[in-house]
């Protein structure tokens, strides 16, 4: 274990020191993003990992809104800054999360060696407005799903880790009013210790994400949370939720602080095991009121989708790297089982699903940086990476036969993250 | 990153549609149940479509568009003919896939010819209609086994041999044939002929009855000492074992987009009568979580997403062919998809009508025959696998058999 953190630590620098020696990093602004996590990176000391609750000083900001993107082209291609990065996302998924995954999975924990990673990859610079530090000077929703899909082909769950407070400041940084933006995202600009997460969903079957039980109320201009949520993401160690409540017969979503009107459950599940999924029991929590005169319910939930159904096609692309690995080296009847049809078309079929996937994710998440209507696109894209994804997981297994039932291969774990998908609303931001 | 619609495809798609509506649908029964009679109706129509391809961007309702890569002296990314051609037929098989198929000088001939001819050939071959000949009664996928043959003797080539399926085989101008120069040098030998009609030794034998796509007419034509001109084999006469293959499969890597691109016109047509028909139980702003949409609902979106799933693969594969990126995996991937979920989506849509779509007076019922060719021709779904397969294990054709 030593040696792997070692190892990973090693690659954080020489991933860095690549970047630092790029050329292209001068021409895209890039230098400014990657100095400054590296500045923040190198200041953020050794971390405690008991949660203590943060004072929040709120720094009077006017509401930040990042631009649209126009487009015109049907385009593919990424630009460099995308490539690079998925290209560093990849890498560090290779490297870093599929080493850590098996026992992270294990022990149920979300090793305390990514943290550092968290401020190397510098992702919350990724999605602060460059008024506050950040590097985000329009909406870069593709390159968000993107970096969800790269690092997910390492890891599932350690993926829904690493996204979620990356997921929280897009999510006020876009829907955030000024009174909230103002106290939490100089925070997040400067104290890289902050954590936060998503509590959203329900421990109702058929969960509706429209019909919440959690309730908000109203008193003296003062807003309070009552009620449960589960399947929260790192919910023992976030120093700020974001919450869905009802208010007054209408889904509202609210930003709570950690503190002792919050009560924590350890509940595991299927999957995601490294994300230490919990539950959180809200009794009369003062809560702050998230969006302002443009939020959308809807687009909230969409944007959190997109981003799990990203975070599916990556784990898929993992199984059938796995799955062509293993059905190329395994025998039987005196030849690899790949020279077979009948596992061969399994393989063929993961190709086609994996991009039909990817397809209507970027659609979806390239409409939505366009300020265009994508709730549709988001809606097809959910139902479809929620059947496809968790038909490749369970194909995976299948091609390993009794040894994918088995904790020796991964195929396993990935067949209980991807049942995720279809389950979860909402939980990250893109 | 960007996957709508090019802006400047509209006008065309627009009148592509509106052709589908007024022309190909109220004549879509009529040849239907005529079969092997001549849709005249096209004649003007074709004529209309050249016309409107000599003055830039018209519409190209089949295949000929296809195979001319982007430009190479144009910077930056292309939106072109292949991307265009495939947005075109997606509206007419919207109107009528049978239709489509007998359009009038768009037949997979001119695809090929616009793949591999030479300049020459492409001035000589200008405004020909060319039908496409390969499958054989002894040989349909395994196309390199083909064996009708092509001798050299003096200035022609000799051609001997039976083809079947030949879509617009007897009313094409002229068909590109397959054959091999010496079946002993394997795939590497074959070669692709024009045979202009009339040509002696050429004789179109019969006209199929088929399931759908009864309004194109599909041929068995056979050659006897067939005699043709030495410059009319397409592209280069010498046979490169090393290069193999690859020379006559290169046109797959254009047309299998457009065949995609059928199938989800035709899919297009049952899914938009299936949404009308229930439009009074489907949520038009698509609010209903999925596990809280009724059965009926929750069929017809699911349909909707492989739909644009498979819309958008094919439109990936046409982006990268005008952007002369190679695409054969992905024209294979969009083939696979489309073919599989066209069919899917248009028998789907009778199920869901129940009578009302297994009867004559709807058209959802010829939209599920019709979509059954489309996940067979031009490679079958089971041949797209094969050659996804392969490429993502890394396997020979030997070996992965």
């Amino acid at each position: 274990m030593t040696s792997m953190i070692n190892k990973a630590q090693g690659l954080g620098l020489s991933l860095i020191t690549r970047l630092a020696g790029s050329d292209v990093l001068d021409q895209l602004k890039l230098r400014k993003f990657v100095e400054k996590s590296l500045y923040q990176g190198s200041k953020a000391g050794f971390r405690a990992l008991t949660q203590t609750q943060k004072a929040f000083k709120p720094k009077q900001i006017s509401q930040q809104r990042l631009p649209r993107q126009q487009k015109n082209l049907f385009d593919l291609s990424l630009t460099e800054e995308q490539q690079m990065t998925s290209e560093a996302m990849s890498q560090f998924a290779q490297e870093v999360l599929l080493g850590l995954a098996h026992d992270a999975d294990q022990a149920a924990q979300f090793p305390e060696s990514l943290w550092q990673y968290v401020e190397d990859l510098g992702l919350n610079y990724y999605a602060l407005p460059e008024a506050l530090g950040g590097v985000a000077t329009e909406q870069n929703i593709v390159s968000n799903v993107l970096i969800a899909e790269k690092l997910a082909e390492g890891d599932f769950s350690l993926t829904a880790g690493l996204l979620s407070t990356f997921s929280v400041i897009n999510a006020i940084t876009r829907w955030g009013s000024a009174e909230v933006q103002s106290m939490y995202l100089p925070c997040f600009a400067e104290d890289a210790d902050i954590t936060a997460t998503f509590a959203v969903q329900e421990a109702t079957p058929a969960f509706n994400p429209y019909t919440l039980k959690t309730k908000a109320s109203l008193e003296n201009d003062q807003y309070f949370i009552d009620g449960e949520k589960t399947l929260v993401i790192l919910g023992d160690l976030a120093d700020v939720f974001l919450v869905s409540a009802d208010f007054n017969g209408e889904p509202d979503m609210f930003v709570v602080q950690s503190n002792e009107t919050i009560s924590i459950k350890n509940t595991p599940a299927m999957g995601l095991k490294a994300a230490e999924t919990a539950t959180l029991r809200f009794n009369h929590t003062p809560a702050l009121r998230l969006g302002a005169t443009d939020f959308d319910y809807t687009a909230f939930l969409d944007l959190g989708n997109l981003m799990w159904c990203a975070m599916a096609v990556g784990t898929c692309e993992a199984v059938k790297t796995y799955c062509i690995k293993y059905a190329n080296e395994r025998t039987a009847f005196g030849e690899p089982i790949s020279h077979r049809q009948s596992v061969a078309f399994m393989i063929a079929d993961m190709a086609i699903e994996i991009d039909a996937m990817r397809m209507l994710i970027l659609n979806a998440a390239s409409l939505a940086e366009s300020g265009k209507p994508f709730h549709r696109e988001a809606y097809l894209a959910h139902l479809l990476c929620a059947e496809k994804s968790m038909k490749i997981g369970t194909d995976g297994v299948q091609i390993l036969g009794g040894h994918g039932f088995t904790k020796e291969h991964p195929v396993e774990r990935w067949y209980r993250d991807l049942r995720a998908t279809a389950i979860l609303q909402s939980g990250l931001h893109a | 990153m960007n996957l709508q619609n090019p802006k400047k495809f509209k006008m065309m798609i627009d009148q592509a549609r509106d052709v589908a509506i007024n022309v190909l649908r109220p004549i879509s029964r009529k040849y239907d149940k005529a079969e092997h009679a001549y849709p005249k109706e096209l004649d003007m129509l074709a004529s209309l479509i050249d016309g409107m391809n000599e003055g830039g961007e018209g519409i190209n309702a089949g295949a000929a568009g296809a195979g001319k890569r982007g430009d190479t002296d144009n910077e930056g990314i292309r939106n072109g003919t292949n991307m265009s051609t495939a947005l075109g037929i997606i509206e007419m098989c919207y109107g009528d896939t049978g239709l489509l198929l007998s359009m009038p000088r768009q037949g997979l001939g001119n695809s090929a010819i616009a793949a591999v001819a030479n300049d020459e050939q492409l001035e000589r071959f200008k405004g020909t209609w060319a039908a496409m000949a390969i499958t054989e009664p002894g040989c349909g996928s395994d196309s390199a086994a083909i064996r009708t043959t092509a001798t050299k003797d003096g200035d022609d080539y000799i051609l001997n041999g039976e083809k079947i399926f030949v879509t617009s085989g007897e009313r094409a101008d002229s068909v590109v044939v397959w054959a091999t120069l010496d079946r002993k040098l394997g795939r590497a030998a074959i070669k692709s002929f024009v045979v202009p009609k009339g040509t002696p030794g050429m004789k179109v034998e019969r006209l199929e009855h088929k399931l759908g796509i009864k309004a194109s007419d599909t041929a068995v034509i056979s050659f006897i000492d067939c005699r043709v001109p030495a410059e009319n084999l397409l592209g280069n006469a010498e046979v490169d074992v090393a290069k193999g293959f690859a020379g006559v499969m290169e046109t797959f890597d254009n047309t299998r987009p457009l065949v995609a691109a059928m199938a989800i016109g035709c899919a297009k047509a049952s899914l938009e009568r299936i949404k009308e028909i229930f439009k009074d139980q489907l949520d038009p702003d698509y609010s209903t979580p999925y596990l809280h949409a009724s059965n009926l609902t929750a069929q017809i979106y699911r349909m909707e997403a492989e739909w644009e799933a498979a819309r958008l693969l094919m439109l990936k594969a046409t982006w990268m062919a005008d952007n002369k990126k190679p695409n054969s995996k992905e024209a294979s991937i969009a083939k696979a998809k489309a073919g599989r979920v066209g069919n899917e989506i248009t028998l789907k849509c009778v199920e869901l009508a129940a009578s009302v779509g297994y009867n004559e007076d709807e058209l959802l019922e010829k939209w599920a025959r019709d979509s059954k060719i489309l996940d067979i021709f031009e490679g079958t779904q089971q041949i797209q696998q094969l050659i996804i397969a392969r490429r993502e294990l890394g396997k020979s054709s030997s070996e992965l058999k």
